[in-house]
């Protein structure tokens, strides 16, 4: 029987223990096939335990470039006897199913290939100490699928190199069991699958990274200058990344340091840090995920009120409450949109792409110094986390922002004569003076109570009244200066899909995939902030349908644009789905075309 | 914006101000209440130390005790937080600017209850803040509950006898290794002003518990937190005096040889401490520790520098940070060449 070859489109899944080193094994083949030019996404879905449990890294290679998760499995590698059975059922008919061969159970499946591979005794064949062993027999199965599917060794060994920072003894040795695997693969496996791997030129220009080391390094270029955090999954890597990479390129020649980052006794103290920092005059900033987040919402609602710059990062896991810790989720939406007891509405960057993380991480800060006012970063566990192909991070090319700031030489021209909360130039946002400016007249009591234009203790109803409507009136002004949504509106269509962050990929499969089922024709909108803008309520008038696609329960973001533009809310479905899992493109086509077949 | 409440015109000091540029808005807690006279050692401590009041910054949490920075210092910056936050506020912005002083005033609801975890992470730490705790064993502003610094025994109005152990704040920060630790009473205002003074002095965090009446809620002769009860228990350590760097002071009193100890501060200002009944090293956590164990079985208020350590690192040396301030940086600082992101890209993979 001949059997079609498929090149470069199909889903490898690796399963294996968690804490076992297969960490390193999975992304050296996902960065050897990046490197070969072939367009990926690496997906680690890892239970929230430090050893011992299942854990499944996916790659989906995809020659036309699409980056969303995908259900099929076309390529299992079984390392767990703990999920073997789970692994082989999991294999898409016609697959490939490699396991390590000391895992004795009955394989009954035969509509797929079916590979042994001698994992242990490779690994025991090799060279490098015995207790290295079990970490170096996951570079078995990489030598086998180099094999199997065609891999460079090339690519495999710039991947070696990158991963151990050009160190040779641990690249050899790993590269050793490598070559060891591919051989035996060699002269004992006889291809029966249909799977292979050719070099590609389209990852050409692209880089590779994670949204929290990107939104790190947009925090550096933006200026950070004070960070307090406090360690939760799956922020944790974004203020490591701050630590990794400040002191390479934030000290002077002298070694000195312009930023401080602190790891706090918990969340409540890392924002009473940052909002003390953003305050003081820095450009400040903290990261979380949701847990973390609830409990800032107190230093959240004052810094908004007292009209503090300050950032603060949302790497999202799905809750409520532990919820799973480890897996994905935009549901955090709603809870930050209103963060905080009282009247009012944060301001919300929501990154869509590892490169976006980057351009938010240092536009957060001209936003919140601008606007005075906490500036929320909505990322997620997916985004952050896992390694994306993403194009490289730009320069910014605007000058800093920082505010409406006035220092002694201002307010001698002002004759010290100036109030903290009077709306000057009736954009509501009233200007500022932060502590170590000498002149006289500088100092004012910043507080959490109502206040007068001057920042004088105030319980009179107009001057609160007062106050909240200038706040209202400042948040009609973050209308104007938040990103403007990514829009694609070629045919006319009568139907819209809009979504945010890390959903993008999915829509966007989604989309061609749509076309190719003779279901509707659509128009794309990727919201970037909220408040959301004009153009977004343009997009929703323009439309008979607006399907939003998020990974929540709830359609939050359906829920706030219905409160939004309530006029145009019966328009406005819910395409949205949690299970920890990032959006597949096949549940939002199926989703999409459910709901129309139903009009 | 300031506007100084009339006061008697008084001498300017060497930073050329009077004591009326020290002072706040009036008062609007109740008269009587301990927690004012602290806000006058405040401004007459700062007079006599010739500070400029733009080189200060005022934190403070929620509670009675909190509203009073604004009564103090209004040529100083300061931000009235959450309660029991104020300690992380003071943390963050104390690396805007190095150069200047932080006070905090919380108080025992403030600290020793809802904010006793940041409490010790920042006494922990280090940070150089003088943190003042107004200590009445009562809630003032929701009128009248037992904060956890009340005695066991305790009768109060409405809430009945409390029946907890209490929370000693000096014990706490000293276990949390506290490198200034001092306790005083409102009504011994220059005890109150001279601690301060050192205080204000520390490279590192200063705690000082004072133990100020609340006239409303708390003031019956046999409890804890009264007037009367303080004055009648009050057992001073030491008379505590401080000398300025470089003064010209020369002391009155002459002291007998082996009665004062002398303490050096990291600016080079000295504590006198005169020996009273026995002598007290204050430089002695054990000596502390086991001092205040005795107080608690003895009953009585100790007052006075209970313990100092004036070498340790406070928590902004432990950043080697650019000697101007860092809320002075401009973009050229703050923001990494262009090329250095052409690097990070290459390193991308």
């Amino acid at each position: 029987m001949v059997i079609k070859k498929i090149i470069n489109d199909f889903s490898i899944t690796i399963a294996t223990v968690n804490g076992s080193g297969s960490q390193t094994a999975n992304v050296t083949l996902l960065r050897a096939l990046f490197k070969m030019g072939v367009p990926i996404s690496g997906k680690n879905l890892f239970p929230s335990n430090i050893q011992g449990q299942p854990t499944w890294y996916t790659i989906r290679l995809s020659k036309d470039g699409y980056i969303a998760r995908r259900d099929e499995q076309e390529v299992v590698v079984s390392m767990n006897p703990a999920s073997f059975v789970k692994d082989l059922a999991s294999v898409s008919p016609g697959g490939a199913f490699f396991y390590a061969d000391d895992i004795k159970a009955p394989i009954e499946r035969n509509d797929i290939s079916i590979y042994p591979m001698p994992t242990k005794t490779l690994a025991r064949n090799s060279d490098v100490s015995p207790n290295l062993r079990d970490y170096i027999a996951n570079m078995v199965y990489v030598g086998v699928l180099v094999q199997m599917l065609g891999i460079t060794m090339v690519t495999i060994q710039q991947a070696l190199t990158f991963h151990f920072k050009g160190k040779e003894g641990p690249i050899n040795s790993n590269l050793g069991v490598i070559r060891a695997g591919a051989e035996w693969a060699a002269q004992n496996l006889k291809k029966s699958d249909p799977f292979s791997v050719e070099n590609l030129d389209n990852t050409e220009g692209l880089i590779m990274s994670d949204g929290n080391t990107a939104g790190a390094l947009g925090a550096i270029y933006g200026g950070i200058q004070f960070a307090a955090w406090y360690p939760i999954t799956p922020a944790t890597s974004l203020s490591e990344s701050l630590n990794v990479y400040l002191p390479q390129l934030r000290k002077t020649p002298e070694g000195k340091q312009t930023y401080a980052v602190l790891q706090a006794e918990d969340e409540i103290a890392a924002i009473g840090m940052a909002v003390g920092a953003g305050w003081a005059g820095l450009r400040s900033m903290t990261s979380t995920s949701g847990p973390g987040i609830s409990l800032m919402a107190e230093y959240a609602g004052l810094a908004h009120f007292s009209e503090v710059p300050v950032v603060i990062w949302d790497v999202q896991r799905i809750g409520p409450s532990t919820g799973l810790p480890t897996r994905t989720a935009q549901g955090d939406l709603t809870e930050i949109y209103f963060l905080g007891h009282g009247d009012k509405q944060n301001v919300i960057l929501l990154p869509g792409s590892v490169q976006e993380c980057f351009e938010f991480g240092w536009k957060a800060f001209d936003l919140a110094e601008r606007l005075q006012t906490p500036v929320f970063v909505l990322s997620d566990l997916d985004l952050g986390m896992n390694q994306w192909m993403t194009k490289p991070f730009d320069y910014p090319e605007v000058p800093m922002d920082r505010g409406k700031i006035l220092w002694e030489a201002d307010l001698e021209k002002l004759n010290g004569v100036w109030g903290r909360y009077k709306d000057v130039d009736g954009d509501g946002i009233p200007y500022r003076t932060v502590v170590g400016n000498r002149h006289h007249a500088a100092a004012y009591f910043t507080r959490g109570t109502g206040h007068d234009k001057n920042a004088k203790y105030s319980e009179e109803a107009g001057n609160w009244e007062a106050n909240m409507l200038r706040l209202k009136h400042k948040y009609d002004t973050a209308h104007l200066l938040v990103p403007e949504p990514i829009i694609e509106e070629p045919t006319g269509a009568k139907v819209g899909l809009l979504t945010y962050g890390s959903s993008e990929a999915a829509v966007r499969e989604a989309r061609v995939m749509l076309k190719q089922a003779e279901g509707p024709k659509t128009d794309f909108l990727r919201m970037r902030a909220l408040p959301c803008t004009k153009e977004v309520i343009d997009f929703v008038k323009k439309h008979e349908r607006i399907y939003i696609v998020e990974a929540n329960r709830d359609g939050q973001m359906r829920q706030i644009l219905s409160a939004t533009i309530p006029d145009q809310a019966p328009k406005l479905r819910s395409a949205a789905h949690s299970d920890g899992l990032p959006l597949t493109a096949r549940w939002v086509k199926e989703t999409i075309l459910d709901q129309e077949e139903k009009i | 914006m300031t506007s100084p409440t009339p006061a008697p015109m008084s001498q300017a000091n060497k930073a050329g101000l009077t004591k009326n540029e020290y002072r706040g808005l009036n008062s609007t807690l109740c008269p009587g209440c301990g927690h004012n006279s602290i806000a006058n050692q405040i401004i007459s401590a700062c007079y006599e130390l010739d500070i400029v009041p733009e080189n200060v910054m005022k934190f403070s949490g929620i509670g009675c005790s909190s509203k009073s920075p604004a009564y103090f210092l209004n040529r100083s910056f300061g931000f009235n937080g959450l309660h029991g936050r104020m300690a992380s506020l003071a943390t963050g912005a104390i690396f805007a600017d190095t150069s200047l002083k932080a006070i905090g005033v919380s108080g025992d609801g403030d600290t020793a209850s809802i904010g006793m975890g940041g409490f010790k992470h920042t006494v922990r730490r280090n940070v150089p803040l003088v943190y003042i705790v107004e200590n009445n064993g009562v809630y003032g502003l929701t009128k009248g509950q037992f904060s956890a610094t009340a005695e066991v025994g305790l009768n109060l109005k409405h809430q009945g006898i409390n029946q907890y152990m209490p929370v000693d704040i000096c014990m706490e920060a000293l276990v949390a290794n506290a490198t200034f630790v001092a306790r005083s009473f409102a009504g011994d205002s220059k005890q109150v002003k001279e601690l301060i003074k050192a205080a204000m002095s520390h490279h590192g965090v200063a705690v000082l518990d004072i133990i100020s009446p609340c006239v409303t809620f708390n003031n019956q002769d046999n409890a804890f937190h009264s007037y009367t009860w303080s004055k009648d228990h009050e057992a001073p350590l030491h008379e505590i005096s401080y000398v300025p760097k470089f003064s010209e002071i020369i002391l009155q009193e002459e002291f007998e040889e082996g009665t004062v100890r002398e303490v050096t501060m990291h600016d080079g200002s000295l504590v006198k401490l005169k020996k009273l009944e026995h002598d007290y090293d204050p430089t002695s956590r054990w000596h502390a520790l086991k001092m205040l164990e005795e107080a608690q079985h003895d009953d009585c208020l100790v007052t006075g520098l209970i313990y100092i350590e004036t070498g340790r690192p406070a928590l902004t040396d432990m950043y080697n940070l650019v000697d101007s301030p860092l809320n002075r940086l401009t973009e050229p600082d703050l923001r990494p060449a262009r090329q250095t992101l052409a690097n990070i890209n290459a390193m991308m993979f």
